[in-house]
């Protein structure tokens, strides 16, 4: 029996020391000037021209430049590896003057061959190189009908028909210039070996780990204040959180709304960036209730997008009064004012419709990019629709089916359905969407059938009006036109969130939801 | 011998080919497809079918099947859109990592179960039984994601004791200490339930023993009550133990899927569930297609194992 008792206090002893001693060097700090970033999951790729999740823009970013970029806290255009260029009468021609002396991570020389390759491996299906992809979003360039070098130094892009677009599409991560040398040396193996101009140089990817980013001494625009960045997926959010909060991590991105509270305090930062995005309801204006305008107005009466954005999202997004975001601030109109939440209204509405009691289908999805809290909202929309009159049923979806049914068109399916976007330019989500010549059996997005032919000549006018003040204001008409014709309920606007810890400094969140690091420093 | 391995070899053919058939068809029914996965809201008709072209999604599904089989019989899993790697790297980093960890909670389920189990028999209705059927009690009802993440916000969050996630640090070495600072929650929090099941049945199993006449004998003839317990009846009860631990084998392999999103442990679950939501068909069906095989190989070699120790069954 003694032995016993021995044996047992000697193992409780034996499992209490191995615990001490394991647990005891308590987690060790993040060390100063490295950066480590809590993303949300691991990266497709980081070749620019392959990918399309927020997500792996964050560390392309940093990693690569454009001819053009961001002007910092705005979505207007600025020099980048391009320092100036012209554009024809027409709008049909783009001749850029590049950035002497700059040159691509590996060593090779950044010049106007380097800009024709790029564009060429894209878009031009016999390059030998186009097998390094496929290039989903290549077909933000479709209208480039060829890319020529006129010297060393300038570019000249010749496009099939004027598009107002292309500045700020090269401005997206899909136009981020990457190294010739280093695709025809990896070829494609090139997206875990990238090579670019930008701040940070790649220096290892460790699968499910992390990415490591370095400074780049020899930037163009100034090195970095940071020795280095590192990526962290963390795909679960209370994970993701936790770390944060245990110190593992310095920075996450996407903190879930119910856990922002954890971070008001002294040792942390919140950050909130309103940006080019929209969350709304697609009605299908082609048949059911909802093909008469005022039984439209009077779901965008019905719903209360106020409590929806302070109680379901906990204000992390801000009510939307049309289709397009006010972080375009330029092609913004100030003077719209979002549906009040008036349910008499829209009761007396659909009392002059004669459709009170009128069923609906309504598609909901589970999750999704930028979809914030589906069901949730869903939900609470369902029961504020129900109370005006109407009789609503939910059907729910996992993301990509959802896609699968939605964007095909709602004719014979559903009444209304929840959709996301952003982007990164005004024209993008109107002429996909709203245009007649978009409805989905034309290969366009608007799932709802929406027509109104002063619109549709309104859109088509502006993409290719070269002037921006022109541009202007013919978004802004269109705003108000689409406002009153309520082809969609406008719900919100979301504000991108991210968390830093008390360490790091100089950090800003960016309309166009980039993460962009060169100026971050860390203690 | 020889003959019979071979045998259950081949009669593992057909079984593989099964599994390639249903996981292709899941993968190829479920609606959703890669392209409408990897271009989200810009998913239009005409950029769908293109990507679907480029990624060699557009031939008939027979014909898929049959490049996808050819290629794996030949050691190529293809290559994952998801990743961009080849498919067959990221599985084998991955099983690596779920090896790890359930393995880890195998043993401690193993050992802290038997032991358990064995104690609380003892001490039958004893102030130590009682504790342990308490914890045990406990230990099965609370689902494993949940005591992970209150372990994480207690020994990771609030002491600072653990690493909250992942499985090497960011900086530094990898040795084997570090790794054990990132092991012990999730394997911990992983066995738990395990451990609870096996105490449970060690412990019947135990009491079932210590009521035959032959441990009477081993205690009338002197033998003291340490030797009468370990190596008498714990030795015979180990008989209706060892079935039970391998099913928890199985079962710590598959909860390992929760734990891993938990601990953000990189291991072959995680993956599969990335992998699913992405709709990375290539990686889906082959990261089932190895984690069945090892299944497939794991119970031939113990069905091996059991007739070379039991000559009842029959070569």
């Amino acid at each position: 029996m003694g032995v016993l008792t021995w044996t047992r206090r000697g193992v409780l002893a034996t499992g209490t020391a191995l615990a001490l001693s394991l647990g005891l060097p308590a987690a060790a700090q993040t060390p100063p000037g490295v950066l480590i970033v809590g993303q949300i999951a691991e990266p497709k790729a980081l070749d620019p021209a392959a990918v399309t999740a927020v997500n792996d823009f964050r560390i392309l970013m940093n990693v690569y430049d454009g001819l053009v970029r961001y002007k910092s806290g705005t979505l207007e255009v600025e020099p980048a590896l391009a320092t100036s260029w012209e554009i024809s009468e027409d709008g049909t021609e783009y001749a850029f003057a590049l950035r002497e002396d700059v040159s691509f991570h590996d060593g090779s020389p950044f010049d106007a061959e380097a800009v024709v390759f790029n564009f060429e491996r894209m878009l031009n299906e016999d390059h030998p190189f186009h097998d390094t992809g496929p290039f989903p979003l290549a077909f933000f360039f479709s209208s480039v009908a060829s890319v020529e070098a006129v010297d060393e130094l300038t570019v000249k892009f010749t496009l099939s028909e004027p598009y107002a677009p292309f500045l700020s599409n090269l401005a997206y991560p899909t136009g981020l210039i990457v190294s010739p040398a280093a695709v025809e040396q990896y070829g494609a193996d090139f997206a875990r070996n990238p090579s670019g101009t930008g701040a940070f140089t790649f220096a290892e990817w460790r699968s499910n780990e992390a990415v490591v980013v370095e400074a780049n001494p020899d930037y163009w625009d100034g090195a970095p204040a940071l020795q280095a960045v590192v990526f962290r997926p963390i795909t679960d959010a209370n994970t993701r959180t936790a770390e944060m909060l245990a110190g593992g991590i310095d920075m996450m991105v996407e903190v879930p709304p119910v856990a922002l509270s954890e971070f008001r305090g002294d040792s942390f930062r919140i950050f909130e960036q309103a940006g080019p995005h929209v969350w709304f309801l697609i009605l299908n204006a082609k048949e059911g209730p909802f093909a008469d305008k005022k039984v439209r107005q009077a779901a965008n009466y019905a719903i209360n997008k106020e409590a929806l954005v302070n109680d379901v999202l906990e204000g992390t997004a801000e009510v939307a009064a049309g289709p397009t975001p006010p972080a375009f601030a330029w092609a913004y109109n100030e003077a719209l004012e979002p549906y009040p939440y008036d349910p008499e209204k829209a009761k007396a509405l659909l009392a002059e419709a004669g459709a009170e009691g009128a069923e609906l289908t309504f598609f909901v999805t589970e999750g999704g990019s930028g979809m914030l809290d589906p069901i949730a909202m869903g939900t609470a929309i369902q029961a504020d629709l129900n109370a005006v009159g109407f009789d609503t049923r939910i059907e729910t979806y996992e993301w990509n089916t959802f896609l699968g049914e939605v964007n095909p068109g709602l004719e014979g399916k559903a009444d209304m359905a929840e959709m996301a976007w952003m982007t990164n330019d005004p024209d993008t989500l109107p002429f996909l969407a709203l245009r007649s010549e978009a409805w989905p059996d034309k290969g366009g997005f608007n799932s709802g059938y929406y027509s109104n032919p002063e619109v549709d000549e309104l859109l088509e006018k502006a993409r290719v009006a070269t002037d921006q003040d022109e541009r202007a204001t013919l978004y802004k008409q269109m705003q108000e036109i689409v406002q009153e014709d309520a082809p969609w309920v406008f719900v919100a606007n979301w504000k991108q969130n991210a968390v830093t810890s008390d360490r790091v400094e100089g950090f800003e969140l960016q309309p166009s939801f980039f993460l962009l690091l060169d100026e971050v420093t860390k203690n | 011998m020889g003959s019979y391995i071979l045998k259950r070899l081949v009669s593992a053919i057909p079984v593989l080919l099964g599994i390639t058939v249903i996981v292709f068809a899941i993968m190829a029914l479920i609606p959703g497809d890669p392209a409408t996965a990897i271009l989200g809201s810009y998913a239009t008709p005409e950029n769908v079918e293109k990507l679907n072209r480029d990624l060699g999604l557009d031939k008939p599904a027979v014909q898929r099947y049959a490049i996808w089989l050819w290629n794996m019989v030949q050691g190529d899993f293809g290559r994952s859109f998801s990743l961009n790697r080849p498919v067959l790297d990221e599985v084998l980093d991955r099983f690596g990592a779920t090896l790890v960890l359930a393995g880890t909670s195998f043993v401690l389920c193993s050992v802290v179960g038997v032991a358990a189990g064995v104690v609380s028999a003892a001490r039958q209705y004893g102030a130590a039984d009682r504790g342990i059927t308490f914890a045990v009690l406990l230990g099965i009802s609370i689902p494993s994601f949940f005591l992970g993440m209150m372990m994480i916000l207690l020994f990771a969050v609030r002491l600072r004791w653990f690493p909250a996630s992942g499985m090497w640090p960011i900086y530094g070495d990898r040795h084997l200490w570090v790794l054990l600072r990132h092991l012990t929650m999730p394997a911990l929090a992983l066995a738990v339930v395990a451990t609870g099941v096996v105490a449970r049945l060690a412990r019947s199993a135990m009491l079932e023993v210590l009521r035959q006449d032959y441990i009477r004998t081993a205690r009338a003839k002197g033998v003291p009550e340490r030797g009468v317990i370990w190596r008498h009846a714990l030795r015979a009860a180990m008989v209706s133990i060892i079935p039970v631990l391998g099913i928890q084998a199985g079962f710590v392999l598959s909860g390992a899927v929760y734990i891993e999103m938990v601990f953000q442990w990189p291991g072959v679950g995680r993956m599969l569930v990335d992998a699913i939501l992405k709709r990375d068909i290539l990686l889906v069906q082959g990261g089932v297609v190895f984690v069945a095989a090892c299944y497939v190989l794991f119970n031939i070699v113990v069905d091996v194992a059991q007739s070379l120790l039991d000559p009842r069954i029959k070569t």
